[in-house]
């Protein structure tokens, strides 16, 4: 059973990260070169990481499987981060933005993590400006704001609708001077494919060369996952076709305890599917709630074409009638599922009827036609290059797709996993946003952990490893790793079946998105857990990889990444089958209130489930991390 | 609207230096809704079932802001829509029956990979030669110290839009990164927290792009038609007066005192 010990540094909670800073084992300045530490991943959290280790000092080794570290998904983040400078002078304060995050996540997160993440996001700010991320600015020349959901107040910092871009760009342009430096080494093109422990501690790594197929192996005194989310199992969603779970499940593998996999996030905002060969649904930024109205006919079968037609009486701008006070800002999972509950009432628009309005006819009387583009000009020219239809004119139609996760590696308050020596970082790990994040907290998150947590943390960690110390990359775990690496890699390319892979990620993403999607119960839990095994076994029997492993083989590529999904994807189910409750983003429909909201269970689940692997084909062991609420009493949210 | 079937002549080559030749593959009803990538998916699915070899082409956000897609499409890189990438190119673009002839970019500096995946780790060299501004992670000054104007903060926003596809010097017959390295320069240069390195930067971005064989620009603006973020050629010009001012001071520059400094 893994030890799962937070290392919650003791204290009130405004005092615990300064204290933990001073309290926490430094590695000095010379020694600091005498150490390597792998960073997987270049988005926010991994660039941020790479740049700022490396100009403390130490040796870095940046892998990412894209061309560029500018490519990872980071860069779509549309609407802003989040920040408490209260430069708008109402009233925000380190304490909301923690109180926020925390509600926001319904109570299923760490305090200490969640507090400390409120209080760097003023570096953050800082730290971006001075990269020179053009923000938007106001007519003095200081910073604006906007208001995004779950907050009544405005501390979203925003470069249009491209925040994810300009703040990748740069942790980006960081790294570029760190590579130029000679202090970072930049592996493009490749792809982590295996973690190698070593007495019990994350030593290296095994990596593919995407373009030539050779493996090469990484040794490290340290090993930093900053891979991402695993949104992909569901095959649609607004990831990136890329993004994958691989580095993190091989970890899971290994003996890093994974978190919380069923809290997934629905985002309420993307444009709905259009047909089977769809292969990705773009999100439209929840910022666009701040002045679009959310609406539905209020008849169940009134299929007008033209929503215009529609007089007043007969929409229902169903958040603003049920939530009052945060109406169309209400959090992610709120949102989604209301939508979800109007199209399953039959009031769903679009020829599908899995769709939503979110009109603008009335912002666009208040600002302007150009006061609308000037906010939100790039978003409304994607809707209409995908879509053909003009959203200054006709409603955007909208539906939920997914859009995070939430649950990750199980990591403490150092961002170290239960493996000594691996740091998780980002969208990988599980700790700040509990069972749903707020908008523009991502992005907040993926920085912070990247340039104020993990470079002051990881010293702590390393100061108990002897300078030099690491093993070296032909020992027997090294070896163990790369031939792991090639059996599978021989074994995808040798199924010899006749289906592509797209086959079986599709029908994976349709089990998952009927039966652990928007709403979840026992009975289709447990239909999905008959059927992932099945369709994991039909993988493997009837799978088609063509070309070879020594080249550049996107079908490989995908394959492999799919074949993680499909254990992921039972252990998100067989998380959300246990989980007796709802919460945030996992909503359990045996357990809500009457009128159709959550109910959580703080007796029996205020807790964290870590997984733990247990070796091919036997169950997981649940390890339990107990969340105690010293600061803040959990009560039902509400945003009525 | 119905659904179209089309012909795609498409570039096959195996690997970097290899010959390639152009393939024609018939793809038939496809919905007009599809995505161009999309509709590759779909060919490279009966490719692989037929027991072929799919085409290899790059993407990844498919939501046109990783810069990753660089498809070059009946001769335009991103295709026929203006200011949109290879990924937001939707059949509706194209007629029944079409003969579509889709290849890689064509250039010295993007080597094929593989098929329509090219090598264009020559910009993240630009980048790493001085598009950045030097700033220590936690020794930045509070954000709110230095107002940027507004009208200053947008400019360099349009600039710093670039996405890094490369479509600008695949589109120029001087297969010139210009409009790429201008757009860095611009974004950078126009911040107030931009100008300590200001020279140095565009000197050392436009001989680094120089010295990986990317041409001059002869001023006819086919980057920033193909730019799928529609960076403006104006940002070139710009470059060109703060390399000259940058390269005259360069010139005319008193060396500090060793003794004081290194």
């Amino acid at each position: 059973m893994a030890l799962l010990d937070s290392r919650i540094p003791p204290g009130p909670l405004a005092e615990k990260w300064r204290r933990h800073q001073t309290a926490i084992k430094l590695v000095n300045p010379a020694n600091k070169r005498k150490y390597e530490i792998i960073v997987v991943g270049a988005g926010l959290a991994g660039a941020s990481a790479a740049a700022t280790l490396a100009e403390l000092g130490y040796k870095v080794k940046s892998f990412v499987f894209h061309d560029s570290p500018r490519r990872a998904h980071s860069i779509a983040a549309q609407g802003g981060i989040n920040a408490a400078k209260n430069y708008q002078n109402d009233g925000d304060s380190v304490y909301r933005l923690f109180y926020d995050t925390i509600k926001g996540g319904d109570y299923r997160s760490r305090e200490a993590n969640t507090y400390r993440l409120a209080e760097v996001s003023v570096n953050i700010i800082d730290q971006c400006v001075a990269q020179g991320v053009p923000f938007a600015r106001e007519y003095g020349g200081l910073l604006a704001n906007r208001s995004f959901g779950g907050a009544q107040v405005s501390r979203t910092f925003y470069a249009r609708g491209q925040t994810g871009q300009q703040l990748l760009l740069g942790a980006y342009s960081a790294l570029s001077r760190q590579v130029a430096a000679g202090a970072v080494q930049l592996f493009t093109h490749s792809e982590m494919l295996d973690l190698v422990v070593v007495g019990g501690h994350a030593k290296g790594i095994v990596v593919r060369n995407l373009e030539t197929g050779e493996l090469t192996r990484h040794a490290a005194d340290a090993v930093i996952l900053a891979t991402g989310g695993y949104g992909n199992v569901f095959n649609l969603s607004t990831y990136a076709r890329g993004s994958n779970a691989t580095a993190i499940w091989r970890a899971y593998r290994r003996g890093a305890c994974f978190a919380n996999p069923c809290y997934t996030q629905i985002h309420p905002t993307c444009i709905p599917v259009t047909g089977d060969y769809q292969s990705k649904l773009t999100l439209m930024s929840e910022s666009l709630r701040n002045d679009g109205r959310i609406w539905v006919p209020k008849q169940a079968g009134d299929r007008r074409k033209d929503p215009n037609s529609v007089p007043e009486a007969d929409r229902d701008y169903y958040l603003e009638r049920m939530y009052p006070a945060f109406g169309n800002l209400c959090p992610r999972d709120i949102a989604s599922r209301a939508a979800k509950r109007v199209c399953d009432e039959g009031r769903g628009v679009g020829e599908s009827g899995l769709g939503v309005y979110l009109d603008f006819s009335e912002a666009i009387a208040r600002l302007g036609e150009s006061g609308v583009r000037e906010r939100y000009g790039n978003l409304f020219d994607i809707y209409h290059e995908i879509t053909d239809e003009n959203a200054y004119r006709v409603p955007m139609r909208i539906f939920p797709a997914v859009h995070y996760t939430m649950g990750g590696l199980w990591v403490d308050y150092n961002l170290m996993s239960n493996l000594p020596g691996l740091f998780v970082l980002g969208e990988a790990n599980f700790s700040d946003h509990g069972a749903n994040r707020l908008g523009a907290s991502a992005l907040m998150q993926g920085l912070a952990d990247g340039y104020f947590v993990v470079p002051y943390t990881i010293g702590d960690y390393l100061a108990t490893q002897k300078p030099g110390s690491r093993p070296a990359p032909d020992a027997a775990e090294f070896r163990q790793a790369e031939d792991n690496v090639r059996g599978l890699t021989d074994r995808l390319l040798s199924v010899g079946g006749r289906e592509p892979v797209s086959h079986f990620h599709k029908r994976l993403g349709h089990i998952l998105w009927e039966h652990c999607g928007m709403a979840r119960n026992r009975a289709g839990l447990e239909k999905a857990l008959r059927e992932i095994p099945a369709l994991r076994e039909e993988f493997w029997s009837n799978l088609s990889v063509p070309g070879s492993g020594a080249s550049l083989n996107q079908s490989l590529e995908r394959a492999g990444r799919v074949a993680d999904f499909l254990e992921l994807g039972e252990l998100l189910c067989r998380d959300a089958l246990v989980r007796e409750e709802s919460c945030g983003g996992h909503f359990r429909e045996e357990h809500a209130y009457p009128d159709g909201e959550g109910m959580r269970d703080d007796a029996n689940l205020a807790h964290v489930a870590a997984w733990e692997y247990q070796g091919e084909g036997k169950a997981p062991l649940r390890n339990v991390e107990p969340l105690a609420y010293e600061f803040v009493k959990m009560s039902v949210r509400n945003y009525k | 609207m119905k659904n179209i079937s089309v012909t795609l002549r498409v570039w096959r080559q195996a690997g970097p230096g290899q010959a390639g030749r152009f393939v024609d593959y018939p793809a038939k009803d496809l919905n007009p809704a599809m995505s161009f990538l999309e509709m590759l998916d779909v060919v490279n699915d009966e490719l692989t079932v037929k027991g072929g070899e799919p085409i290899a082409f790059a993407h990844d956000c498919r939501e046109g802001i990783c810069g990753t897609c660089s498809l070059v499409i009946d001769g335009k890189p991103h295709g026929p829509r203006r200011g949109v990438a290879s990924c937001q190119t939707y059949m509706r673009s194209f007629a029944d029956g079409a003969v579509i002839t889709v290849e890689p970019y064509r250039l010295r500096s993007f080597p094929v990979i593989k098929d329509l995946v090219t090598d264009r780790s020559a910009f993240d060299k630009i980048q790493q030669a001085g598009g950045f501004i030097t700033v220590r992670t936690g020794s930045a000054p509070e954000a709110n110290a230095i107002p940027v104007p507004k009208d200053a903060a947008e400019l360099a926003m349009d600039a710093a839009q670039c996405i890094g596809c490369g479509a600008c010097a695949a589109a120029c017959k001087n297969a010139s990164a210009m409009l790429f390295v201008a757009a860095r320069v611009a974004h950078l240069g126009l911040l107030p927290q931009g100008q300590a390195e200001r020279d140095r930067r565009v000197l050392a971005m436009v001989e680094t792009a120089d010295g990986l064989g990317f041409g001059s620009c002869t001023n006819q603006y086919e980057c920033s038609a193909a730019c799928p973020k529609l960076i403006s050629h104006d940002f070139i010009a710009r470059l060109n007066r703060d390399y000259l001012k940058a390269s005259f001071r360069a010139a005319f520059k008193t060396e500090p005192l060793r003794a004081s400094g290194e």
